[in-house]
């Protein structure tokens, strides 16, 4: 079996997220800090360990993020992410910089 | 959406109710007293234990249309040398207890307030979470057009097919297209090959209607009809993708 | 515990020689697989095995003379940390003190060996786990190459630890300082790993 066939995606680590943010987290846009593709969590490549979740940039394969989980205790792994964002997109730079008086 | 403690803990579930709904396939309705209601596409974890032990997990995505419990429908596939669907499928008695984590997932959820066009694309038994869109759909009584692309690799093999027969009679902007890949018995109507291209052409909306778009089933179907779709014009961010492992369930 | 009625799983009936199996196992008779990411596949042209001190080159053999190194052929139970055994595995390599022995070396230069693989994956050994015949490079399974799939053309074998320190796809053995933490240690699993005393995750 290739791996094309048994890899998952960021929607099998929903359960497990959820523990950790209090909203949906397979709704992030993560950026990736290898090549800085920005993607939604639910699209990235997942791979599974024992209690351990890998997930992949779509774009360069390098790790994003990585979790474990070992009974009541969950450890999250964010070096692979340079950022996480969600929400609607911000508007652009010029509005961005315009700060309210 | 804000995640309650609540289903984030195991809870214990009765079986109740069963459907066999193709050779390999059965429906089962769970009583699930602290149920707080799911969203369309949303998946559960079940955790079985033996009597030394031993456990195993695995995810299902919900079949039963979005709204509150205390009832949860699940549709299951046997695969070969499958554990927990083995069990689920052929051991599993009214009655029964088993345990339940849910609902889950955010990102492959349909929100029946968005006017876009609803394009579905299954493929076997990724046609599960679509299909809670669909009745999600049908109990509200919501006309935002739909299609539903559904492979599967022979008629036997159709799950809820009167069901779906059903609703594409109802007339209500709802289209339905099957293809078989295994071949067809005689007077069969609908396609005969695996998804292409031209057939997502063909049976879709096309990207200048802007649909909302799932694509469900095992990893290769997903990722193959996704380059179609992209390759179509459809935007990105406009293909909701879930993968089923090669197991058909979301290990 | 909430049991299920009826259920039993893949472990099945096997009760014997329960003193091989550590605690917290269940045999198999499949090869039991942890990955990470994607299988990696190496041509044999451009495959490599180096030994390095730290940056410093020790010793490098590519394909034809990694495969003229003296080759032995062992049999190991092996342990996987998703709860698997596998009884009886037949392996064909090179021991790691053949390694220091073609390197010409009579004593390692560190304490502790990182070993670095094709996508990536390290994982980290004291060298004592190494020596005296506990690890070898195996190209070989059941008397065929090892396939791309189980960590061919050469995987590190350490049987008496979890099957995860059996790294795959090993291009470098890196001796250093202190027993740093590779992939899987760096993110929770036991930083040694032994199943006999069941070191799954940190803190165990």
């Amino acid at each position: 079996m290739t791996d094309e066939v048994a890899r998952l995606d960021g929607n099998a680590a929903a359960g497990p997220l959820g523990r950790f943010f209090a909203f949906e987290a397979t709704n992030l846009r993560v950026t990736c800090a290898s090549c800085g593709a920005e993607t939604v969590l639910g699209r990235l490549h997942l791979y599974r360990g024992s209690r351990a979740m890998i997930l992949r940039c779509i774009r360069c394969g390098e790790v994003n993020l990585r979790l474990l989980e070992v009974g009541p205790s969950l450890r999250l792994d964010l070096r692979g992410a340079a950022l996480l964002a969600l929400g609607p997109e911000p508007a652009t730079a010029a509005g961005a910089f315009a700060l309210e008086e | 959406m804000v995640n309650s403690p609540a289903r984030l803990n195991w809870q214990v579930v009765t079986a109740t109710l069963f459907r066999q709904e193709t050779a390999r396939v059965r429906s089962i309705t769970f009583q699930a007293t602290a149920w707080g209601g799911h969203m369309a596409g949303q998946h559960v974890d079940i955790r079985l234990t033996a009597d030394n032990g031993y456990q195993a997990q695995r995810s299902y995505s919900i079949a039963s249309p979005a709204g509150r419990g205390p009832h949860v429908e699940l549709t299951v596939e046997r695969v070969s040398s499958g554990e927990v669907s083995e069990f689920l499928t052929e051991e599993l008695r009214a009655g029964d207890t088993i345990e339940l984590r849910g609902p889950i997932g955010g990102y492959f959820t349909w929100n029946p307030s968005i006017s876009s066009p609803l394009m579905l694309i299954a493929g076997g038994s990724g046609v599960v979470p679509l299909m809670s869109m669909l009745r999600t759909r049908n109990r509200a009584d919501n006309k935002v057009p739909a299609k539903l692309l559904y492979s599967s690799r022979s008629a036997d093999d159709i799950i809820y097919r009167d069901e779906l027969d059903r609703m594409a009679a109802n007339r209500d902007g709802f289209d339905l297209v099957h293809t078989l890949t295994r071949g067809a018995p005689t007077g069969w109507k609908g396609q005969t090959r695996r998804v292409d291209r031209d057939m997502l052409a063909q049976c879709g909306f096309q990207a200048t209607e802007e649909p909302q778009i799932f694509v469900c089933g095992p990893t290769s179907f997903v990722e193959t009809v996704a380059d179609q779709l992209v390759s179509l014009g459809h935007g990105e961010s406009a293909i909701k993708t879930e993968r089923f492992g090669p197991t058909g369930d979301k290990r | 515990m909430q049991v299920t009625r009826g259920f039993k799983g893949k472990q099945g009936d096997s009760k014997a020689t329960t003193d091989r199996v550590p605690p917290g196992q269940y045999v198999t008779q499949d090869f039991p697989v942890l990955t990470s990411g994607p299988t990696q596949r190496t041509p044999l042209a451009s495959w490599s095995l180096v030994l390095q001190d730290g940056g410093q080159l020790l010793a490098r053999w590519n394909w034809a003379e990694f495969e003229a190194l003296p080759q032995t052929e062992r049999t190991f139970d092996i342990h996987c940390v998703t709860k698997w055994t596998k009884f009886d595995t037949r392996w064909r390599g090179v021991t790691f003190d053949a390694l220091l022995r073609a390197t010409g070396l009579t004593s390692t230069p560190r304490m502790y060996v990182m070993a670095h693989c094709d996508g990536g994956y390290t994982t980290n050994l004291p060298v004592v786990d190494l020596m005296e015949g506990k690890a070898m490079v195996v190209t070989h399974f059941d008397g065929l190459p090892l396939p791309a799939e189980h960590g061919g053309p050469a995987r590190l074998l350490v049987p008496h630890l979890y099957f995860w320190k059996s790294a795959k796809w090993v291009r470098r053995l890196v001796f250093m300082e202190t027993n740093a933490p590779g992939f899987w240690e760096s993110l929770g699993y036991h930083i040694y790993g032994d199943p006999w005393r069941e070191e799954r995750y940190s803190g165990d």
